[in-house]
Parts: C-alpha cells; sequence; structure tokens
C-alpha cells in the first residue's frame, strides 16, 4: 500500500497532519507530530529521488482516473531534487523552531504556527509533484495562504505590513498564474501538463497562447520575487519570525523558480518560449540587474536580516540567469543553485535566528563582537556566507562554476563577468557582517546576555553547514541530479519510461 | 434575444465596477461588490453554469458581503486620501487589460461546439460520466471525483484561511457584567422575523448539501449558508449568545474534521490497494462506490465551509466588541 502510494504520501502526509495538529491542541504533541511528519516526508522524497533516479518517471493517477481527465501526479528528476531540498529544510527549521520561536512569536500562537507551517508545507510539495496546470494553482494557493500567515506571526509588529504587502502581491501573482492557465485551457481543453505540451504545438503562434505565456512569467516572476517585481520580499523576509525567514527563503520562491522551469521548458517548449517568443533576452536582463542592483541595495542595509533578504532576491537573479542561458549546463546551474541556495540561505537566516534569540536584534551593531561570545554560531554564519560569496570548496562555488560554464559555452563573456562581479558584492554584504563580528567590541549593555544559542538550534545550522561544505567537495550526488533532470527538461517532457 | 441580455448585464457589470472604483463610502462599496456578484450569476445562468451561479450567489454575494460588512465595523466606512501616485496603477492596469483583449483575438469562437475545450477532455465526462460516477449531475462527477483532488485542495485553502484569520485576530471576548449586549434586544420584530426564518435556511442548507448529485448545489454552498443562518442568529440575538450554540473551540474541531474527513476517504481507498481518493474501492459495485465517496467527502467539505465561515465571523465580531468596549 505504501510503496504503490509513495508518489502521493509528500503531499498527503503534512496535508493530514495539518488539522490533525488542531484537534492536537497543545503545543508540544504538535511539534513532534509535524517534526516527524516532515522527516517522513523527507526521507520519502530521497526514495522517490532515487527511484526516478534509476528506473524513470513515476507518474500516478490520483483517485484512479487516468489523465487527462483525472489528476495526475509526476515525478521525474527535476521535481523530486527540489522536493528533497523543500522537506529536508522544512525538517531542519522544525527542529529549529522548537526554541527560536519561544522568542519571536506569541505563546498562544504556536500551536497556529506549526500547523500553518504544515499547510505550506503541503503546498509546496503539491506544487512541485502535480503535473495538472490548474493542480498547481491550488497548491500554490495553499502555500501562499500558509506564508502570509507564518510570516503575520511575529511579535515585531511591523510584520503585519509586510505580510499585507506580500499578500496583495503574492495574490496577483497567483490571479495572473490562473488567468494564464484559463487562456491555454480556452485554446486547448486540457488542464494536464504533458497533454498541454503535445497541444499547445498545434497552436504555436496564436494570440491566445502568447498572452497565457506572458500572463503566466509575470505572475510566476512576481511569486519568485524576480527583481523589478521582488518589492514585496524583502519587508517580508525581515519582519517575519527567523524561523519563519530560514524556512521561505530556501524553499517558497525556489519551488516558484521550479514553476518557472516547469512552464517553460515541459508546457510551453523550450524552443517556442525562447527562439518564437525571444524570452531569454528580458529574463537576463532582469536577472543581471537583480544581481548588481541587489547586492548593492543588501551592502547598504543596517539589518542583517534585510541585507539577506536582498542578497536572496540577487541569488535569484542567478538562477534565472541560468535558465536564460538556454543550454543544459544553464540550466543544470539554475537547478543546482535550487538547491545549493537552500543550503546556504537556511543555514544564514538559523545563524541570524540564533542571534535574535540570544539579543532580541538583527541590526548589524548587534553582531558586534559575537565572534567570541558566540563563537559556533558565528563559526556557521562566516561558512555559510563564504558559499554565498562562491569560495571554493562550498556549494556556491560549484553553481558558480556551472553557471559561468553555461556562459562561456554560448561565448557570453559579459555574463561570466557579471557573475564574477555580483560575487565581489557578495564579498562586501558578508564582509561588513563579519567586521562587526570579528573585530569590533560589544557594546556594554549587550555584554552580559551573550552566550552561545542552544543545541537545539545549532545542530540543525550546523548540519546545513556541513552540507554546504561537503556537497562542495562531493558534487556527484547534486551534478548528476541537476544534469538528468535539465536533459529531461530539454526533451520537453518526452516520456522516458512511465511506470503505473 | 440572447445577445441583448448579455449585453445589459455585462454593461451593468462594467458600470458596478466602474462605481466602485470612484466611490469613497466603503459601505456602499461593499453593496455593489454583492450587485457585481449577483450579476456575474446571473450571466453564469445565462452561460448555462448554474452550479457555478449558484456558488457566486452563496459565497461572492452572500457570505463575502457579510465578511466584508464586518471588516467595515473594524475600519470604518470611508475610505483614506490615498497621496500614492496614480499613473503606475493605471498604466499596470492599462497594460493588463490590453493584454487580456489582445488574448481574446485568437479566441476559438465563443460558444461553439467544436471548440477544444468541447471536443477534448469534455466528451468523455459527457458520455462515461453517467457509468462510471452514476450522478446525474455531471458538474458534481468531475469536481467530486474525476478531479476530486482539486476539492480536497480548495478545502485546505478554506481551511488555511481559518488558520489564518484565528493567527491574526483570535477569537476572544472578555465575560463580565459591563460587556454590552450585542445584537438587536429592541428589536422585536428583527428577532421574530429571524427565528422564523433560521430553521427554513438550515433547512434549505441539508436540502443543498444533499441534493449536489443531482442538481446545483454541494458542500461549499451548503456550508455557506448554513453558516450564513448561524450568523444572522449571532446579529440579531447577540455573539454571547450564538457562542453557547457553538462553541469556537467546538467549531475549530468541526473545521478540521471536515477536511480529515474528506482525507479519511482518500486514506481508505489507498488501505483498499487503490490510489488516494479511488472511489470505486469503497463498497464492492464500483459505481456505488463513486455515490458513497462523493456522499461523504461532500459533507466533508460542508463541515469545513460552514466551520471556517463561522470562525472568520466570530473573530470579527468578537474584535469589534473588543474596540467597542474600549
Amino acid at each position: 500500500m505504501l510503496e504503490q502510494n509513495l508518489a502521493a504520501l509528500p503531499i498527503i502526509l503534512p496535508l493530514i497532519a495539518a488539522p490533525l495538529a488542531i484537534i492536537l491542541g497543545r503545543t508540544m504533541p504538535i511539534w513532534i507530530l509535524a517534526t516527524l511528519v516532515s522527516g517522513c516526508a523527507s526521507i520519502i522524497s530521497l526514495q522517490l529521488l532515487d527511484t526516478v533516479l534509476t528506473t524513470g518517471v513515476i507518474s500516478y493517477a490520483v483517485g484512479g482516473w487516468q489523465a487527462p481527465w483525472g489528476i495526475e501526479l509526476r515525478i521525474d528528476t527535476a521535481n523530486a531534487f527540489v522536493l528533497v531540498a523543500v522537506t529536508a529544510i522544512s525538517t531542519l527549521v522544525l527542529l529549529f523552531s522548537k526554541d527560536s520561536i519561544v522568542k519571536e512569536i506569541d505563546c498562544s500562537k504556536h500551536a497556529l504556527f506549526y500547523t500553518a507551517h504544515l499547510l505550506c508545507l503541503a503546498g509546496l510539495s503539491g506544487i512541485l509533484i502535480t503535473g495538472d496546470a490548474f493542480n498547481l494553482f491550488v497548491f500554490l494557493e495553499i502555500s501562499s495562504l500558509a506564508t502570509y500567515t507564518l510570516v503575520s506571526l511575529a511579535r515585531d509588529k511591523r510584520c503585519l505590513t509586510a505580510a499585507f504587502r506580500y499578500l496583495v502581491m503574492g495574490t496577483i501573482g497567483a490571479t495572473f498564474i490562473l488567468i494564464g492557465v484559463g487562456l491555454l485551457y480556452m485554446k486547448t481543453g486540457t488542464l494536464n501538463m504533458l497533454d498541454l505540451a503535445t497541444r499547445i504545438d498545434l497552436y504555436d503562434s496564436s494570440r491566445t497562447i502568447n498572452t497565457g505565456l506572458a500572463f503566466i512569467i509575470v505572475g510566476v516572476s512576481i511569486k519568485l520575487a524576480l527583481f523589478p517585481l521582488h518589492m514585496w520580499l524583502p519587508p517580508a523576509y525581515t519582519h517575519a519570525p527567523s524561523a519563519v525567514t530560514a524556512f521561505l527563503a530556501s524553499t517558497a520562491t525556489k519551488v516558484a523558480v521550479y514553476v518557472m522551469v516547469r512552464f517553460i521548458f515541459t508546457i510551453f517548449g523550450a524552443s517556442y518560449v525562447f527562439h518564437s517568443m525571444g524570452m531569454e533576452t528580458i529574463l537576463m536582463l532582469f536577472a543581471i540587474i537583480a544581481i548588481f542592483k541587489c547586492s548593492y541595495t543588501a551592502a547598504m542595509q543596517k539589518n542583517v536580516k534585510s541585507t539577506l533578504a536582498y542578497s536572496s532576491v540577487a541569488q535569484i537573479g542567478y538562477m534565472v540567469l541560468g535558465i536564460s542561458l538556454v543550454n543544459v549546463t544553464g540550466l543544470m546551474s539554475g537547478l543546482l543553485h535550487i538547491f545549493n541556495h537552500a543550503l546556504m540561505k537556511g543555514a544564514l537566516f538559523m545563524a541570524v535566528g540564533a542571534v535574535f534569540y540570544r539579543l532580541g536584534s538583527a541590526d548589524i551593531s548587534a553582531f558586534k563582537g559575537l565572534g567570541k561570545r558566540m563563537p559556533l554560531t558565528m563559526a556557521a554564519f562566516t561558512l555559510a556566507g563564504l558559499s554565498i560569496i562562491g569560495v571554493p570548496l562550498t556549494v556556491g562555488f560549484i553553481s558558480k562554476w556551472y553557471l559561468v560554464t553555461a556562459a562561456l559555452e554560448q561565448s557570453h563573456w559579459f555574463i561570466a563577468a557579471a557573475v564574477l562581479g555580483g560575487s565581489l558584492l557578495a564579498v562586501v554584504y558578508i564582509g561588513r557582517i563579519l567586521e562587526a563580528a570579528y573585530f569590533q567590541e560589544p557594546d556594554e549593555a549587550n555584554v552580559a546576555k551573550i552566550s552561545e544559542a542552544p543545541l537545539s538550534m545549532l545542530i540543525p545550522m550546523w548540519i546545513l553547514v556541513i552540507a554546504n561544505i561537503y556537497f562542495g567537495i562531493d558534487t556527484s550526488f547534486t551534478t548528476e541530479a541537476a544534469q538528468h533532470a535539465a536533459e529531461l527538461l530539454f526533451q520537453n517532457g518526452q516520456v522516458m519510461e512511465v511506470k503505473p | 434575444m440572447i445577445e441583448w441580455i448579455d449585453l445589459i448585464l455585462l454593461g451593468m457589470l462594467a458600470l458596478t465596477a466602474l462605481r466602485v472604483i470612484f466611490l469613497k463610502d466603503l459601505f456602499a462599496v461593499v453593496m455593489l461588490f454583492g450587485i457585481y456578484s449577483f450579476l456575474s450569476a446571473l450571466v453564469f445562468i445565462v452561460l448555462d453554469a448554474v452550479d457555478v451561479a449558484f456558488t457566486e450567489a452563496a459565497v461572492g454575494a452572500g457570505i463575502s458581503t457579510v465578511l466584508m460588512l464586518g471588516t467595515l465595523a473594524l475600519t470604518g466606512r470611508t475610505e483614506k486620501e490615498n497621496t500614492h501616485s496614480k499613473l503606475l496603477p493605471i498604466l499596470v492596469v492599462s497594460v493588463t487589460g490590453a493584454a487580456l483583449i489582445y488574448g481574446t483575438l485568437d479566441m476559438p469562437p465563443f460558444g461553439n461546439p467544436d471548440n477544444p475545450i468541447h471536443q477534448h477532455v469534455a466528451p468523455r465526462y459527457i458520455e462515461d460520466s453517467p457509468k462510471e460516477v452514476g450522478l446525474p449531475n455531471m458538474v458534481t462527477s468531475v469536481l467530486a471525483s474525476y478531479r476530486g483532488f482539486d476539492t480536497l485542495g480548495e478545502t485546505v485553502v478554506v481551511f488555511s484561511a481559518a488558520i489564518g484569520v484565528l493567527a491574526l485576530l483570535g477569537i476572544r471576548r472578555e465575560e463580565d457584567n459591563n460587556t454590552p449586549e450585542s445584537g438587536f434586544k429592541e428589536h422585536r420584530v428583527l428577532q421574530i422575523v429571524a427565528k422564523i426564518t433560521i430553521p427554513l435556511v438550515i433547512l434549505f442548507a441539508l436540502y443543498v448539501q444533499f441534493h449536489g448529485d443531482f442538481g446545483p448545489g454541494g458542500g461549499f454552498q451548503a456550508g455557506v449558508i448554513a453558516a450564513a443562518a448561524f450568523i444572522l442568529y449571532g446579529l440579531v440575538f447577540g455573539l454571547a449568545k450564538s457562542m453557547a450554540v457553538i462553541s469556537p473551540m467546538f467549531l475549530r474541531y468541526m473545521a478540521a474534521s471536515g477536511v480529515l474527513l474528506y482525507a479519511g476517504v482518500g486514506l481508505f481507498s489507498m488501505m483498499q490497494g487503490g490510489n488516494f481518493l479511488d472511489y470505486n474501492l469503497l463498497a464492492s459495485d464500483p459505481v456505488a462506490g463513486q455515490h458513497y465517496g462523493i456522499l461523504i467527502i461532500e459533507l466533508g467539505v460542508g463541515i469545513t465551509v460552514f466551520a471556517v465561515m463561522l470562525t472568520i465571523f466570530y473573530a470579527f465580531a468578537s474584535q469589534t466588541e473588543r474596540s467597542n468596549i474600549q
């Protein structure tokens, strides 16, 4: 029974755990339930990734109805790879949040926090696994609503405006995606992704399909915070509770990047989007502006969370840049960076969360002298920071390496230069924080209350840091999966082997 | 003739939308939103989409209006002067509108039976669903069985909304003798009319709930209608009495159990050796299994929607009560 339904479990488990959590009611059992469910989901995702790498695509007919009449769940290497990252980060963040949220979220809301986290996880898994364009929208709604709730939970009242802004922008994005899917349905009469892919070819140059593409790309760009549609992201990440920021920064926008990849490569087909519509120039332009503009803004911020938030927008620029190069290596670097960036930003935001836990502030001034007072936390921050910069032996280096290789394959010298320039800016914004931590004396008022963060926060943080280095040295697992995924996507969703 | 009805309805829709943009009085705006929903429901009826029309009337014109009025009670009824430049919004809206119009230029001819939406997936629903699912109302067959996973998702969306409202507002009442009674104690006529109406509304909700297999209706509409009956009770007789009938805590359990009931059907079919939500395995006869499955999941939807709508009303109303005390 489990074997056969493995593909559906990463969605179903958190989906059922969320209402169960409301019935349990007490915080502690809910935390145990949420962590267990998330842990199970990550083990299952690993198993699924293993299956798709060895035996090929998994197709699962929900309700026993075959596609395109029913809803199909479809797992190939691309979504299994991202799913592993999302579920693993979710589990680590849940371990981390047990202590972290005590300081940042009102006690009466802890149960709701875990429930919303589970709903968000269910939504994200659903977006990843589903093979149906409308079903994707439904799960997008679940994850979005849960995300707005999560952002609004902080004690800091500024999170409310940030969450509201996020809600307005996110809703516009979702509506655009829905309009796009509607236009495609009008023209093709189907919602299944593979079926859409074959039938869109019949109507390649029609205005309705073109408009559908435009709406979907703009909608997804809002969701993944592509410059200049990123304005909702920095306030949301800055004012949300640290555990929430760690989770969202490493999963929510990454899943949106996956959605963009899925729509471009599987549904519309790369040749239509890039050769007929010339989408790559627009994407490339905005991606490069995002890298420079937002890295620069990141260096100007007083608040470390805000610095890292702008850095996220810049990092998303790298992913979109990889996609816009229209070759296997470029797409591979984009997918690789989804995974790698989750490792880095998860660790960084956890470190900031640990500082917040001890000092009640995430301003750069609070980081003064922390190198001595919280050595483990700051060491984690430093290593993950090096990874963001792209220093060799970290994962950041690997994804940038492939990105530069892809750019050179296309003889785009200026893009290779832009990637290196972006890394230099990352040296500045990460360097400022490290300088404060290691070379400045702490403020007198803070000295008394500084001690190392509790183990419950250090362990998940360091697991991510070690992953940053491990996958930076032994790259076979991540690069093979990303390479395989990119090759499959370029075959335009052709069916390799279908398992019943 | 039918073109004239279309034109008049669409013209009225456009007029309502324009009026909403220029009005500053939010109370009037909420009323116009209700009118807008009713007009859309009429358009859906002209298009023969009675199920959608029913949902639009119950959700868009009914419960949304009540909830927006609840919000106005908290925020005040006039719009604040907007100091932002209006140029960018106008540009964005115009570009979006132009893109939509451009997209319709190649649209398949409206109402043509040869259109892709009528030719590709739909024929199987029309020809085989009476045999496979066995319901006279094909819309219910599609949404509850063929695409039942979407409907589970939508139910979870509604559930998530409740989690959001509980996290932001919560339901708290300060119980002491100084709390002014809400409701209309002096209005005997209102109270009597409400007392007569409420049982009928609840009866109608039950009818809609269980009639979804045969005609327009189902869990979403029924849940909303039943919630409307209890909201009416709360408005007329006061929040305290309404909470005595159904407590906020009980509603939480209800909202959760509706989702669990729905997902439970899926788990059960998995235990019978099938895929998630495969109703064929619920009974020895597949068509009977489909019947049971749809009946139970619609009940799950109804329970969750009812509980969530009432929870949101409680949250807004108790917040208003608190701000009145201060």
